[in-house]
C-alpha cells in the first residue's frame, strides 16, 4: 500500500513540476517571437521572474522524494540516462544564468545574447523532457542487476537496442515542445498587456491544432509500442478518467481561447498536461521503468521501493513539508498576481 | 589504476568544490543581510536599507550561481554513484528530500520577494523575507551536512538479511551527534567567508576614498561577525569536530596529522612534508604533546598512529589530506589573528584610519574560500577509503554502467561551463562593487528590477 501511495506522491510532484516550470519553459520558447523590443522582453521575463526558481524546485523536491522512496529506480534510471541528464543539467545552468544575468547590463550585445540562450535552452529542455518520458514508456534494456546504459542514439528505431533518441522518443519530444509552447503562450497572454498578449494568443491558436492532431498520433503509437497501456485500461476501466480529463481540458483550451479568457485557457492547459501525464503513469503502473528486453526485469514500485519503515516515517515529514510549500506558492502567486508592467529603466 | 572510479570521484569533487564557493558566501551573507535589515528596521535609518540592498545584489548573483551549480549535485548521486544510491538512498534520501521541501521552497519563494518585493511588502514584510532567506539557507545546510554526517558516522540503520542497509531510526539519522558539530563548524566557516568579504569590500572602499559611510558600516559589521566566527571556528566547533574524528575515525586522525607510529605525548606538526613511503616527516617543525592534548585533553596520552590500522583502511591520499587539514588550521589561526587585531582597532576607533590593517583585511578576503575548501577536503579525503564509513567502500559505490569515456566527456563539459560561469560571476560582482551602494531604489540584480508590479 505504501509504495502505491508514494508512487502517486512522486507522480503528482513531477506533474506539478511540469505544469509550473512548464509555463516558464514555454514562455522561454516563445520569448523571441512574442517580444521584440527590450521593454517587451523584460515584460516576458518579469512574468516568470519571481516564480521560475520556485517552479524548478519541484524538480529537485520531486527528485529527492523519488530518491528516498524508490532508491533502486533513481539509481538505475539516472545512471542509465547518464548523457541526456547531464545535458539537461547544462541546459538548466544556461537557462538559469540567462534569466538572472540578462538584466545586469544594458547594451545591444549582452541582452540579445542572453535572450537567445534563454529561448534555445528552454526549447531544448522541453524536447529533452519529452524524449525522457518517451524512453520510460518505450522501456529500456534493463539487465538482471537492474542496470542499463543508453547511448544518445543507435539506429533511431525503438527496437531491442534503442538509443535515447529514436523516432518514437523524438516524436514525444516534439509533442512536449508544442504542448509547453502552448502552455507558455497562454501564460504570457494572461500575464502581459497588448501587443505581447496579442502575439502570444496568435501563437497559441495554431499550436492548439498541432497539439490536438499530435495527441491522436501519440496516443495511437504509444498503445502500439507499449502493450502494457492497453492492458491497464482494460483491467481498471476507472482509469479512463485520466484521458477523459485530458480530452475535456484540451477542448476547454480552445473554448476559452475563443472567448479570450486567457486565465481559464491557461488553467485548462494545466489540467490537460496533468491529464496526459496521469494517463501515462496509470498506463504503466505498477511499472516505473519497463524493460524492453525481458518484461520480468522491469522495475516496479514493489521491487524498487525503500523498506516500509522509511516509507512510513517519510509521511510524517512529507505531509507538513508539502503543505508549507503549498502555502508559499499560494502567497507568492498572490503577491505577484495580475498583469506585469514595466517602467523605464532608471539608472 | 581504476580510471573510471577516479573520474567519478574527480567529477563529484570538482562540481561540489565549485558549488561550495557560492554556498559559503550565501550562508554568511544571508545572516549579515538579515542583520542589516534588522538594524534598518530598529533604527529607521535608510542607510542600513541601502547597505542591505547593495549586498542583496551581490547575494543574488552569488545565489543564482549557487542554485545552478547545486542542481547537478543531487543528480550525480544517481548518475555517477548509482550503486551507492541504490544501497543508501532509502536512508539519506530522507535528508535530501527534506532539503527540497523545507529549505529550497522557502529560499526560492522568499528570495523572489527579497529581490522584487520591497515596495509591495513594506518594511516589516521585507525584513521577514530576509529572515526567511537566511533561515532557508541555514536549514538547507543542516540537511546536507546531516547527509554527509551519516556517511562519516552512520547511525540509525541496521543491516538486513542480505547485508542491505535499512533505516532503523529516522531520529538518529537527522540528529546524529556528528551532524551537530559538523554543522556548527560548517556554518561558522560560511560566516567567516561572509565577514571577510564584507570587511574586505569596506576596506577597499576606504582605501579608495569611496562610499566611506557605507565602508565603515561594512567594516563594523564584518569585523564584529568575523571575530566571533573566527574564534567559534576553533573553539568549540573545530575542537569538538576533532574529538569526534579522534573517536570515530582514528585512522583518519592519524593520517591528517601524518602520525605514523603509535606513541605517547604525540606532537602536533606545524610544518613539514609527509613521506608516506618511508613513514616519516621531512623538515619537521613540531610542538610535542599537542596532538595528545587536542584528542584527549592530556599532554602525555597515547595517540594511535597509522601503524595501528590495517593498510587497506588508511585514507587513500594521505599527503593531500595532511596538507588540506594543515592549510585549514593554519588559515583559521591567521583569521583569528587578523580579526582580533581589527576588532581591537575598531573598538579603539582607529581601524578606519589604519592603512596597514585595511590593506590586510582587503587582501585576506579570498582566504576563507581556501580554508573552507580545505576543510571539506579534510572531511571527504579523511573518510576514504570509505564512502559510508565502515559500511561501503568508495570503489563499491560508483555507477558500474557508466564508462570512463562518458564520465570524462561530462567532466570536461562541466569544467568548460564552470570556467565561463566563474568569469561571468566575477565580472558581474566586480561591476556591482565598482558601482557601489547608495544608488537606486530596488536592486538591479534581478530581471527588470526597476519595474513595479501592478496588483489587480
Amino acid at each position: 500500500m505504501l509504495p502505491v501511495l508514494w508512487f502517486w506522491i512522486v507522480a503528482v510532484m513531477i506533474a506539478m513540476y511540469v505544469v509550473l516550470d512548464g509555463f516558464d519553459l514555454g514562455a522561454g520558447i516563445i520569448h523571441l517571437a512574442v517580444a521584440k523590443t527590450d521593454e517587451e522582453r523584460r515584460m516576458v521575463l518579469k512574468s516568470i521572474g519571481p516564480v521560475w526558481d520556485g517552479n524548478e524546485v519541484w524538480l529537485l523536491a520531486g527528485g529527492g522524494t523519488l530518491y528516498f522512496a524508490f532508491p533502486a529506480l533513481y539509481a538505475s534510471s539516472f545512471s542509465g540516462f547518464y548523457l541526456p541528464l547531464m545535458m539537461v543539467l547544462w541546459l538548466l545552468i544556461l537557462r538559469g544564468t540567462s534569466v538572472e544575468f540578462r538584466s545586469h547590463i544594458r547594451n545591444a550585445v549582452w541582452r540579445p545574447m542572453w535572450d537567445v540562450i534563454f529561448s534555445l535552452s528552454s526549447a531544448l529542455l522541453a524536447i529533452f523532457f519529452g524524449a525522457a518520458l518517451g524512453n520510460v514508456v518505450r522501456g529500456v534494456p534493463l539487465n538482471d542487476k537492474g542496470e542499463f546504459f543508453l547511448p544518445l542514439w543507435t539506429n533511431f528505431q525503438p527496437g531491442r537496442e534503442p538509443g535515447i533518441l529514436d523516432w518514437y522518443t523524438i516524436l514525444i519530444g516534439v509533442y512536449a515542445f508544442l504542448v509547453l509552447m502552448q502552455h507558455g503562450a497562454l501564460w504570457v497572454a494572461y500575464k502581459t498587456p497588448s501587443p505581447v498578449q496579442d502575439r502570444a494568443r496568435n501563437i497559441a491558436r495554431p499550436v492548439w491544432y498541432a497539439v490536438a492532431a499530435l495527441t491522436v498520433v501519440v496516443t495511437v503509437v504509444s498503445f502500439r509500442l507499449q502493450p502494457k497501456l492497453a492492458e491497464s485500461f482494460a483491467r481498471w476501466p476507472a482509469g479512463y478518467v485520466f484521458p477523459l480529463l485530458a480530452l475535456v481540458s484540451l477542448i476547454g483550451i480552445l473554448v476559452f481561447e475563443r472567448k479570450q479568457d486567457d486565465l481559464k485557457a491557461f488553467l485548462s492547459s494545466m489540467l490537460f498536461i496533468i491529464g496526459m501525464l496521469t494517463s501515462v503513469v496509470f498506463g504503466v503502473f505498477p511499472m516505473v521503468l519497463p524493460a524492453n528486453t525481458d518484461p520480468s526485469l522491469s522495475l516496479t514500485i514493489y521491487n524498487a521501493s525503500a523498506p516500509e519503515y522509511g516509507l512510513k516515517v517519510g509521511l510524517w515529514w512529507f505531509t507538513p513539508g508539502v503543505l508549507i510549500a503549498a502555502f508559499y506558492f499560494w502567497f507568492l502567486y498572490r503577491r505577484f498576481a495580475g498583469k506585469v508592467t514595466v517602467e523605464q529603466e532608471g539608472y | 589504476m581504476d580510471i573510471a572510479l577516479d573520474l567519478h570521484r574527480f567529477h563529484f569533487a570538482f562540481t561540489v568544490t565549485f558549488h561550495y564557493l557560492f554556498v559559503q558566501l550565501t550562508l554568511g551573507l544571508a545572516l549579515l543581510i538579515f542583520i542589516l535589515k534588522t538594524m534598518a528596521l530598529r533604527t529607521g535609518n535608510e542607510h542600513y536599507n541601502q547597505a542591505a540592498r547593495f549586498w542583496t545584489k551581490i547575494f543574488a548573483i552569488n545565489f543564482a550561481l549557487g542554485v545552478v551549480t547545486g542542481i547537478p549535485m543531487e543528480f550525480q548521486f544517481g548518475t555517477n554513484w548509482s550503486r551507492f544510491s541504490k544501497a543508501a538512498g532509502g536512508v539519506i534520501g530522507h535528508t535530501l528530500a527534506m532539503e527540497g521541501l523545507y529549505a529550497f521552497f522557502l529560499e526560492s519563494s522568499f528570495l523572489g520577494l527579497l529581490l522584487f518585493g520591497e515596495k509591495i511588502l513594506g518594511p516589516v514584510g521585507h525584513w521577514l523575507a530576509s529572515l526567511a532567506v537566511w533561515v532557508g539557507s541555514w536549514i538547507s545546510a543542516y540537511l546536507i551536512v546531516a547527509t554527509n554526517a551519516w556517511m562519516q558516522r552512520p547511525t540509525g540503520y541496521r543491516l538486513g538479511d542480505k547485508g542491505e542497509i535499512l533505516l532503523d531510526s529516522w531520529w538518529s539519522l537527522v540528529f546524529n551527534d556528528w551532524a551537530f558539530w559538523q554543522y556548527a563548524h560548517t556554518i561558522v566557516g560560511g560566516v567567516i567567508t561572509g565577514a571577510f568579504v564584507m570587511s574586505g569590500v569596506g576596506a577597499l572602499y576606504l582605501l579608495l576614498n569611496r562610499h566611506e559611510e557605507f565602508a565603515r558600516t561594512f567594516l563594523r559589521l564584518g569585523v564584529t561577525a568575523g571575530v566571533i566566527a573566527s574564534i567559534l571556528a576553533l573553539f568549540p566547533t573545530g575542537d569538538q569536530q576533532g574529538m569526534l574524528v579522534a573517536k570515530y575515525q582514528p585512522a583518519t586522525l592519524a593520517a591528517m596529522e601524518a602520525h605514523f607510529k603509535t606513541g605517547e605525548a604525540a606532537p602536533m606538526i606545524i610544518l613539514g612534508q609527509p613521506d608516506v613511503e618511508k613513514q616519516k616527516i621531512d623538515n619537521p617543525f613540531l610542538v610535542p604533546g599537542v596532538l595528545s592534548f587536542i584528542t584527549s585533553k592530556r599532554w602525555d596520552a597515547e595517540v594511535k598512529g597509522l601503524d595501528a590500522f590495517p593498510q587497506d583502511e588508511w585514507p587513500t591520499n594521505i599527503p593531500l589530506l595532511y596538507y588540506a587539514f594543515h592549510i585549514m588550521v593554519g588559515l583559521g589561526t591567521i583569521f583569528i589573528a587578523v580579526m582580533v587585531l581589527s576588532f581591537i582597532q575598531l573598538r579603539r576607533g582607529r581601524l578606519f584610519d589604519s592603512k596597514p590593517m585595511l590593506w590586510i583585511l582587503m587582501l585576506a578576503a579570498p582566504l576563507p574560500y581556501v580554508a573552507n575548501t580545505a576543510g571539506w577536503m579534510t572531511a571527504e579525503l579523511g573518510r576514504q577509503p570509505w564512502l559510508i564509513y565502515g559500511l561501503m567502500r568508495t570503489a563499491e559505490g560508483s555507477s558500474s554502467s557508466v564508462s570512463s569515456g562518458n564520465t570524462m566527456f561530462t567532466l570536461l563539459g562541466f569544467m568548460g561551463m564552470y570556467t565561463l560561469l566563474l568569469m561571468l560571476g566575477l565580472f558581474m560582482i566586480w561591476r556591482e562593487l565598482d558601482h557601489g551602494p547608495g544608488a537606486g531604489v530596488e536592486p538591479a540584480g534581478a530581471p527588470a528590477a526597476a519595474d513595479s508590479v501592478a496588483r489587480s
